[in-house]
Formats: structure tokens, sequence, C-alpha cells
């Protein structure tokens, strides 16, 4: 028998959260150690996966079953194909890197490491899920980790607002799909959840049509789309640092996965009979986020709107349902993944030295935080689309495939990268530039271990500007896997 | 019919006659030592349900076939079975709970009531008679009013007995009424051959369905479903909390026991009125039950209101009149006994250390004892229906039932009502987890019998969420044998 790598990625940070509600509260120095090395086994195995991943034979590898509840057609069904792979490896490295950032947490670490490593394995089990019923499970096992870390770590103001308010939208989202992949499995009449033989079940037109918005938009609502993108803002900036930087990074990414995989995957005549309805929103999305984030005062509001600015392109990536187009949704999730992970940790690096967020008393960061400055601008010009790093790779095809399919959106939503040069060099002028106020004279700089996350983060976002085909070769068999469906 | 040999009839209801034994040992027990050995009279309880268990799955278990006992007044089938061993589950639970409690440990007669009325409910699970019915119903229903009165120095307590007796009587009152209309034009007082007289339209519809009416009246009560739920808030409040746990939980389940039967084998004919009927019913009691619980200040209180909804929410299943809504009604009330009984548990070891009910009493509690907080929370995400708690199952597979029988629009009024519980039972985690007390870091004091009670509950919870599978089976056992005539 294979080794059950994929299984191992999802249950060590499982047990690891449990194991860590056992350790005695005071033996910080052995949480924090459980939680780094479990975090770096989890990086590790999501790396192995994605070299592991044979692209030439493509399909679902390190495939996994097990029986669960035989009766209902329920069963343990895990396996990666070229969409999801890369989402493995974001998940590792958001992980890893959120526990970096957290090293000083103080209050309660022992709860915060564990609930954090729930959050871990919630994700990893929804991007490896081939089964609608574990995908659910999964999915919605982040929903108390999520509230918890919001308000017990998160910023005292708004923590209660924000963690009440994004808990609630997406419980209510994800009962809406859940009702929708109740009718699918229905509907079917295959009495499975088994989404492999769903994909094939042929499901009426008009049923179609019927279920789609309920699995896209339940879904959509964790992947921040308009209307129902208002607790992401509110959500992560309430949120501690490294829970940010995972929903953001990777909860997003959740629901734009999840509505791609069940969806558009599952009922593709209903995806093309509402693609025009989806696009629309998604520029909204788009040039909507950015605008708002250009005239936040909070630095950490202005990063919370441009994820919803972000995963617009996503979901226009997704409606326009061409080959460019799913293939650049499919980087934009991993490029915006690491790329908001990065702002977000800045962001709480900057605000545990300088206790403020305000825009308008920070200035000249850079002189007391240089690496910091340099991964936020290495983001932002990942956010702006630069060449030469992963978010113009990103939103290149992107933009090719809009032009194709629906050019006028294509030309709205260039005007949302526009707005995002704009704010991004507003930011990085008012935080890091210009003139130190008095009383940050005397911040320390950022820790090793700050430094050591950045540089991570960072590293991937030029790797990938640089060398593409390392993820666009694993996408490639994803993406074709769709298109036939979308053809037949 | 088969006819039974007498002895065999006797073997299965070993469980119900083990019951009445059990009753009896306690209340002799009880007269011997008085109060000074007390303490054991609720592990004796506990420990002689498990052994009732153990008789019903040696010698009463139901065979491939129901089985006809005793003239026809019982049916063995798997419905009947389930069900015993919920209650008897129950019933075993709060006797820990109940165990040195001031106030109940020194009468001793609270453990026989107990037994009582949980014998009422076994025998409301498998009789197929009205008579029966009406009987086993009351057997039930007046232990639970002396229990809920138990408290006799407490003003709430006897206040809440009454209220629950009065409330008990009438609607008990009204369905007797629909039964003797049952029984007057058919008759007969076997469900089975009343219903197959319904069915070849003996009865004029309009008489068929006002005695729906009558009978749905003494159900709803049971099960508190709105807009018969007024007695429920009250009553938890004032009723001893081991109690108020084993009303919401057992009890309620007996009532889905004969509200189920009687549904799916007298009024097949009527189906669609029944299903219009409850699932107005399950609107009604998860929109009253949710609202109110909003912005409840009493812990006790709001496990009323949300029992209240949890109600309407398992009508869904048995709106759905299929064999999976009925399915996901018996995993829903497994998954809800463990669930709310735990609850009670945490109210109940919580309310004695602080002495206070109030919700904003908890702050603090996971400071002073995360274990507690720990179970407070898994309960309290089960009943908002998150994985992987039992909850979870409940709910996908409520839901589903609605939606398999083409009423989705029933699944989206439970999606938008199942957010607004979670709002309340989120707002209870955030006082247990983030507000502080001045009293948090005082350890709570746990005996080992609430201890073994609520580990016992929350394995369960965890269990009957993950792994799902052999209940599933049980419940879909039990969904089949009940529409098979």
């Amino acid at each position: 028998m294979q080794f059950p790598i994929l299984s191992v990625l999802i249950f060590i940070p499982l047990l690891a959260g449990i194991v860590l509600l056992m350790v005695p509260a005071q033996r910080k120095d052995w949480i924090r150690g459980i939680a780094l090395g479990s975090a770096a086994v989890v990086l590790v195995l999501s790396v192995a996966v994605y070299a592991l991943y044979d692209v030439a034979q493509a399909g679902y590898q390190f495939v996994e079953t097990a029986p669960w509840v035989p009766a209902l057609g329920i069963q343990y069904h895990v396996g990666v194909d070229g969409l999801s792979l890369p989402l493995i490896l974001l998940s590792g490295l958001v992980v890893f890197t959120g526990v970096l950032v957290s090293w000083h947490v103080d209050e309660r670490p022992r709860e915060f490491f564990s609930y954090l490593m729930f959050l871990g394995s919630s994700v990893l089990g929804v991007f490896a899920s081939l089964d609608l019923f574990q995908l659910f499970f999964f999915f919605e096992l982040a929903v108390f980790p999520k509230y918890l870390m919001i308000i017990l770590w998160g910023s005292p103001k708004t923590r209660e607002y924000g963690g009440m308010k994004l808990t609630l939208f997406l419980f209510a989202g994800s009962v809406l799909a859940l009702v929708g992949a109740l009718a699918i499995y229905f509907g079917s009449g295959l009495r499975t959840f088994d989404m492999l033989v769903l994909e094939k079940a042929g499901f009426p037109i008009a049923f179609q049509q019927l279920w789609f918005p309920f699995l896209f938009l339940g879904f959509g609502v964790l992947s921040g789309i308009f209307p129902f993108h208002s607790w992401a803002p509110d959500g992560h900036v309430a949120a501690p640092t490294a829970v940010s930087m995972l929903l953001a990074g990777v909860e997003m990414k959740v629901g734009a996965f999840a509505a791609l995989r069940v969806a558009i995957m599952l009922l593709p005549d209903g995806a093309r009979f509402w693609a025009p309805a989806v696009l629309v929103l998604a520029t909204i999305n788009v040039v909507y986020g950015a605008l708002i984030a250009l005239i936040q005062s909070d630095f950490k509001y202005v990063i919370g709107f441009s994820s919803v600015s972000h995963m617009g392109l996503v979901l226009i990536g997704f409606a326009c349902l061409n080959h460019d187009s799913l293939l650049g949704a499919g980087m934009q999730m991993f490029s915006h993944g690491i790329m908001t992970a990065l702002f977000f940790s800045v962001v709480g690096m900057v605000y545990d030295r300088t206790h403020t967020r305000e825009l308008s008393q920070l200035g000249g960061l850079v002189q007391k935080m240089p690496w910091a400055a340099v991964g936020f601008i290495i983001a932002g010009l990942v956010s702006m689309g630069m060449p030469g790093f992963s978010g113009f790779v990103a939103e290149f095809p992107i933009f090719m495939g809009a032009w194709r399919t629906a050019p006028l959106v294509a030309i709205i939503a260039i005007l949302g990268v526009v707005v995002t040069a704009g704010y991004i060099l507003l930011v990085v002028r008012r935080v890091f530039f210009g003139e130190l106020p008095k009383q940050f004279q005397n911040i320390p700089d950022i820790t090793w271990m700050d430094k050591l996350a950045i540089g991570l983060l960072a590293a991937f976002m030029i790797g990938l500007g640089w060398f593409p085909s390392l993820m666009t070769s694993v996408l490639q068999p994803g993406v074709q896997n769709i298109l036939g469906l979308l053809g037949g | 019919m088969m006819t039974v040999p007498l002895g065999d009839m006797l073997l299965k209801i070993l469980p119900e006659l083990g019951l009445l034994v059990l009753a009896a040992v306690l209340l002799t027990l009880d007269l011997l030592w008085r109060s000074r050995r007390c303490r054991f009279l609720g592990w004796i309880a506990a420990g002689g349900g498990a052994v009732v268990i153990l008789l019903s799955l040696l010698f009463a278990r139901p065979g491939p076939e129901p089985l006809l006992l005793w003239g026809g007044m019982m049916r063995l089938d798997s419905t009947g079975f389930v069900f015993r061993m919920l209650f008897v589950t129950g019933m075993a639970i709060t006797a820990l709970f109940a165990t040195e409690n001031e106030g109940i440990c020194e009468h001793g007669e609270f453990f026989t009531l107990l037994v009582i009325s949980t014998l009422g409910m076994t025998l409301m699970a498998s009789v197929v008679d009205l008579i029966m019915i009406y009987l086993a119903f009351e057997t039930a229903s007046i232990p639970l009013y002396a229990l809920a009165g138990f408290l006799i120095r407490d003003k709430k307590s006897v206040e809440s007995g009454v209220k629950y007796l009065l409330f008990g009587a009438m609607t008990s009152a009204v369905m007797l009424y629909g039964f003797s209309l049952l029984y007057g034009f058919t008759g007969s007082t076997n469900l089975y051959e009343i219903g197959a007289q319904l069915s070849a339209g003996q009865l004029p519809a309009g008489l068929a369905v006002l005695t729906a009416l009558l009978v749905t009246v003494g159900f709803a009560f049971k099960v508190s479903a709105a807009p018969l739920h007024f007695w429920a808030p009250d009553v938890y409040e004032g009723a001893p909390t081991s109690v108020a746990g084993f009303l919401s939980t057992a009890s309620k389940a007996a009532g889905f026991a004969v509200l189920l039967r009687v549904l799916l084998v007298v009024y097949p004919a009527l189906s669609s009125l029944w299903t219009g009927l409850i699932a107005a019913l399950a609107v009604a009691s998860m929109v009253v039950g949710n609202l109110q619980a909003l912005n409840q200040k009493n812990i006790k209180r709001l496990l009323a209101y949300s029992s209240i909804a949890q109600a309407g929410t398992i009508l869904i299943g048995a709106a759905a009149q299929s064999d999976f809504g009925v399915t996901a009604t018996m995993y829903y009330l497994m998954a809800y006994l463990v669930t709310n009984l735990a609850a009670f548990g945490v109210v109940m070891v919580v309310g004695r250390a602080v002495g206070s009910d109030e919700i904003s009493a908890y702050a603090g509690l996971s400071r002073r004892s995360p274990g507690t907080a720990l179970i407070l929370l898994a309960v309290l995400l089960s009943l908002g229906g998150i994985p992987p708690f039992a909850g979870f199952i409940g709910k996908l597979l409520v839901f589903g039932a609605a939606v398999e029988a083409n009423m989705a629009w029933l699944a989206v009024v439970g999606v938008v009502n199942s957010v607004a519980a979670l709002y309340y039972y989120l707002r209870v985690l955030k006082v247990v987890y983030l507000d502080r007390a001045e009293n948090e870091t005082q350890p709570l004091n746990m005996t080992s019998a609430w201890k073994a009670a609520l580990v016992g509950c929350v394995v369960l919870v965890v269990v009957l969420g993950v792994l799902v599978s052999p209940f599933y089976t049980w419940a879909s056992q039990a969904a089949a044998s009940l529409i098979v005539y």
C-alpha cells in the first residue's frame, strides 16, 4: 500500500490540535514547539505532494478511499488534481508562516495554536476532498476555531462584532450550499456523495439552473463575492494576524475552490447559464473593492478590501469558463493567497510595534523595519500585477480569457488594477516612507522568525513570477478536466 | 395473526419488567437507607438502566418481521427497540446528574418516579392501541409533573410543576377526545385497523381531519412545538435542572415516537394534510423558538426556547413523511438527546458552583474549568449543527428529507433559522471564553457521577457526529419497521 500522504497531511494538524489542548497551559515552550513542529511537517508534506504529483499522468492522484457511511453513499475519499495541488501547497505555507509570526502570542498560547491547527486541518481537508459530504464536514469544521480565535485574540474594539458577523455570514452560506448539495444528492438518484460519480450524473438543464445559485453563492460568500463580501474586511481586520493570514490567504480560496469544484464542475450547464450574472458581480468586486480600499484610513482595512478586489479576479476567471481564464484563476488563487498572507503579516508586525493602524499616524518605518518594508513592497508589486512577480502571471491569463469572452468586463476590471496601484503606492508611502514620528524612534526591528516568514512567502511570489511553468504545468491538466466537463 | 406463547411474550417485555423491578428496588432502598447512602441511588438507577439495555439486547430484540404481542396491544419492532434505548440512556444520564443534589438526594423517590416515567415512555414507543397509548402517555407524564415540582421549598419549582400539570392535563384531554372520536367512528382501538378503515374511506374526510387536529394537540404539547410551547420556558426554568434536561430530551423523543407512529399508521390517507400541518408546526416552532431565544438572559430559558426551535427542526423530518424523513427524525433525536442532556448537565454543574443560571454567570468559565468549557463548546456547536458533532449529521439528514420530499422551501426556512440559532449559541460561548470574572481561579466542584455523565454524553456526541454508520443503520431500521403492517 502506498503511503497515505494526504491523510497524514490532514490529520497531523488535527491531532496536534487535540494534543495541544492536553498540554499543561504553563508549558509554553512545549506548546510552541508542538505547533511549530507539526506546522513544519505540514509544510514539508505539502511541498512533497506538489513535487511528487505526476504531471504526465494527470488526473486525481494520491487517492485514498475508506467506507464511512455506506448506507448513505458517503465515503472518506481524498485525492488531488492540478487545481487543488497549488492550494494544498498554499495551506502548508500559510499555516507554517502563521505559526512563525504568532510566536509571541502570550495570551493563552495553548488554545491559540490548537485552534490554528484545527483551522489548518479544515482547509487541507476541503482541498483534498473528493466526497461532497466530507467536503462539508471539513468546511464547517472551521466554524468554531475561526470564531473563537477572532473574539479571543482579535483587536479589542471590533472583535466581537467582526467575529460574529464573519461566522454567521459564512455559516449561512455554507448551509445554503448544503441544501444545494442535498438537492444534487437526491436529484442524481445515485445516492452517492462521490463527486467523481456525480460529475457524470448528467443533471437536466432546468435542475442545474435552479440549484447552481445555491451552491455558487453559498460557497461564494466565503470567497467574498459581492454583495456578500462585507464580512471579509470586518472579519479580517478584527482577527489576530495569523488568522487574518489564514482567512484571507486560504479560507477565501476554500470558498472559491468549493464553488468551482462543486457548483461549476457538478453543474456545468448551470454555470454557463449564470456566468453573465457572476461576471457582473465579480466585476463589481474588483472595482468596488479597490475603490473602497483607496479611501480607507486604517492600514488593515486597505488590505481587507484589497482581498475583496482580488478575489473578484478569481471569480471573473471562473465565470469566463475558458482555458486561459481558468488557468489564471488557478494561479491567482495561489498568488493572492501568499500575497495577502504577507500583507497581513506585515500589518500585524507594524501594529505590534506601533500600536496603531491609522495611516495618518504612521510613517518612515523603513528605517526601523526594513525587512517588513521590502516584504510589503514585494507583495504590493504582486498586487499591482507587475511582471516578474506572481501577480502578473496570474492576472494576465485572466484578462486574456476575459477579453475573449467578455471584453467589456476585461476593460472595466483593468480599471480596478489601476486603482490597486494607487492604493498600494499610497499605503507604502504613508507607512514606510516620509518622516518617522517621534514616538516610534525606539521601536525594535522584527524578529528573525518574522523575517523567515516574509522571506519564504516573498520567495514563492518571485519564483512563480519568473518560472510560472512550475505551476501552469500542474494546473493545465486540472483545467483540461474542467473544460471536458463543460464541453460534455 | 401468529400466536406467541406466554413465556415468550413475557420475555419480550422483560426490559419493561426490569424497569418496574428497578423502580421497586429504588423505593425499597430509599426506605432502608433513608438519606444516609442516598448518593448510591443515582448510580443504582444508572446501573439498572444499563441492565435494562442489556436485557433488551438479549431478549427483546425485534426480528426482521414486526411481531404483535398481548392481543395486539404491543408491537415488537425496531422502532420501539431504538426508542427504548434512547429513553433508558436518557434516564441513566439524568439519574447520574441528579445524584448528590441537595433536595433530591434525601428524597429517593425521585429516582423511582424517573424510572416509572421512563417505563411509560418505552411503552409509548411500542404500543399500537389507543387505550394503551393513552395509558402509557399518562404513565410517562404524571411522574414528570411531580418531578418538575420536586423542590417543594422552591416556589419556582412548585409553580413549574403545577403549570406543567395543568397544561398537560388540558392537552391530554383534548387528545383523548380525538381518540374517542376515532374509536367511535371506526369501532376499533388498534392503530393499524383504524388506519385501514381511514384509507378505505370509512370516515368522512372532515371528521378525519378533526381527529387529526385533536390528537396533534397532545403530541405537540409533548414535543413542545409552537403554538403549544408556552409551558416549556417556565417549567424548564423552575424545575430541577436534571429534570429539565430529561423533559427536553427523553420526554420530547417519546412525543415524537407516538407522533410518528400515529401519523404514518393512522393517517396515510390524509398525508397531504398532515404534511401541511406538521410543516406549519415546524416553521412556527423554529421561528418562535429562535426569535425568543435571541435575547434570553437566563441559560435555562435560552435552552428552553432553543429546544422549542429544535423540535421544529426535527418536525421537518416528520413532515417529509418518507422513509428517509423518519430515519432523519430518529437520528436527530438520538443526537439531540445526548447533546441536550449534556447541555443541561453543564448548566447544573455551573449553576451549583456559582448559584445562578444567568448567562453572565458563565464569564470566566474557560479559565476556571477548561474541560467544562470545552464540553459546553461541543454541545452548543452540536445544537448549532456544526461538525464534528452529532447535530451536524442530524441537520444534514433532516434537511435532506425535506429536499427529497420536494419541500426545499422548508429546508431553506431551516437554514435561515439555523443561522439565527448559531448566533445565540455563539453568544453564550463568547461569555464563556472571552468575558472575565472574579471567581475564575476557583476550581469547579465536580462529583464522579457528574463527570461520568458529562464525559459519556460528549463521547456520544462526537461518535454520533463522526462514526455515524451504526446509528444510521439503527435509525433506518426503525423507520422501515414503522411503516410495514
